[in-house]
């Protein structure tokens, strides 16, 4: 039988981490960085958010992109979910629909690291000429 | 929802939204009846009396971007369907306690999941609150306390990966040695 596993090699996690220069408080400069708002709600979560959520915090690590990664409730879009909300500094944030592995692999690759636009962009953000 | 351990993200991001910061989870399993308990507590802002008679009403919803709300009554759902049920209590600002029972045996049990999942990334998208997994099964239980884990880390933020990855690892090891299947 597997004996059940206890917190006591958090220690030498703790060592680890703390040579690592790489970590710091995200917190303190949230502007400055890419902010990924993953939606998170019933109808969300139903359609694949969790998975979407969990690829997306993985993938920039690997790819050393500094984000911060939240979640949100639901934005009204339903139909076209899972919904990500993707504000790169200095832009207009973009809400992106139908979002799994695949669709988010092309927002890191191509949004995010080329600026260019993806395809599943829910038209919300626009502004009218006159303002 | 597929299975349990939707249902616990979708739970506890009801409590998160009720700005609770401690989020207390546990599902006991009794191998010889069948039944499995799942209970989510927080410390939010609660309900009140009147919010609380009408919130497994699938047309009940607080928020003002969609017209319906599916978590808890879709909870109800799947617990009935086993033959279990559903008991909420609330006070306000106190917190909430949201109380399901199902019956294994039964054919329309739904799995119990990726629990491992489900913390993983309400962890690492609230680094700041802190949950308390607890499962109990006739082997054994174990407990996965942020707290404790923020203590001995200090000052480590909870969201790094490779703390997110130990916190998985711990959770599907010790699910292995209660012999429960997350699938």
């Amino acid at each position: 039988m597997t004996k059940i596993k206890n917190l006591a090699d958090l220690r030498e996690l703790k060592d680890k981490l703390q040579s690592k220069t790489k970590l710091r408080d995200k917190s303190e400069s949230p502007d400055q960085l890419v902010q990924i708002k993953v939606a998170m709600a019933t109808c969300c979560i139903a359609s694949g958010s969790r998975e979407t959520m969990n690829y997306i915090v993985d993938e920039l690590d690997k790819r050393n992109i500094d984000a911060v990664v939240t979640q949100t409730g639901c934005m009204g879009y339903c139909y076209a979910e899972p919904t990500v909300e993707v504000i790169v500094p200095g832009k207009e944030p973009i809400v992106f629909g139908y979002v799994d592995a695949k669709r988010a692999d092309e927002i890191i690759e191509k949004y995010i690291k080329g600026g260019m636009l993806v395809e599943g962009i829910i038209p919300v953000n626009y502004k009218k000429i006159d303002q | 929802m597929k299975d349990i351990s939707y249902h616990i993200l979708d739970i506890a991001r009801n409590s998160l939204n009720a700005g609770a910061n401690l989020i207390e989870i546990s599902i006991t399993e009794h191998n010889d009846t069948g039944e499995l308990i799942l209970q989510i507590r927080d410390n939010g802002y609660g309900m009140t009396e009147d919010m609380l008679k009408r919130i497994t009403d699938p047309f009940f919803t607080t928020s003002s971007t969609k017209k319906v709300g599916l978590g808890l009554p879709l909870l109800k759902q799947n617990a009935e369907l086993t033959g279990g049920c559903l008991r909420i209590e609330s006070e306000r600002n106190r917190g909430t306690l949201v109380t399901a029972l199902f019956h294994q045996f039964h054919i329309d049990m739904i799995p119990e999941g990726d629990l491992a999942m489900t913390f993983r990334s309400l962890i690492s998208s609230n680094p700041e609150s802190d949950f308390l997994y607890r499962h109990r099964a006739d082997e054994g239980e174990f407990i996965l306390d942020t707290a404790e884990i923020r203590r001995e880390l200090e000052g480590i933020s909870l969201n790094a990966r490779e703390v997110l990855d130990y916190i998985t690892d711990y959770i599907r090891e010790n699910l292995k040695a209660l012999k429960i299947k997350e699938m």
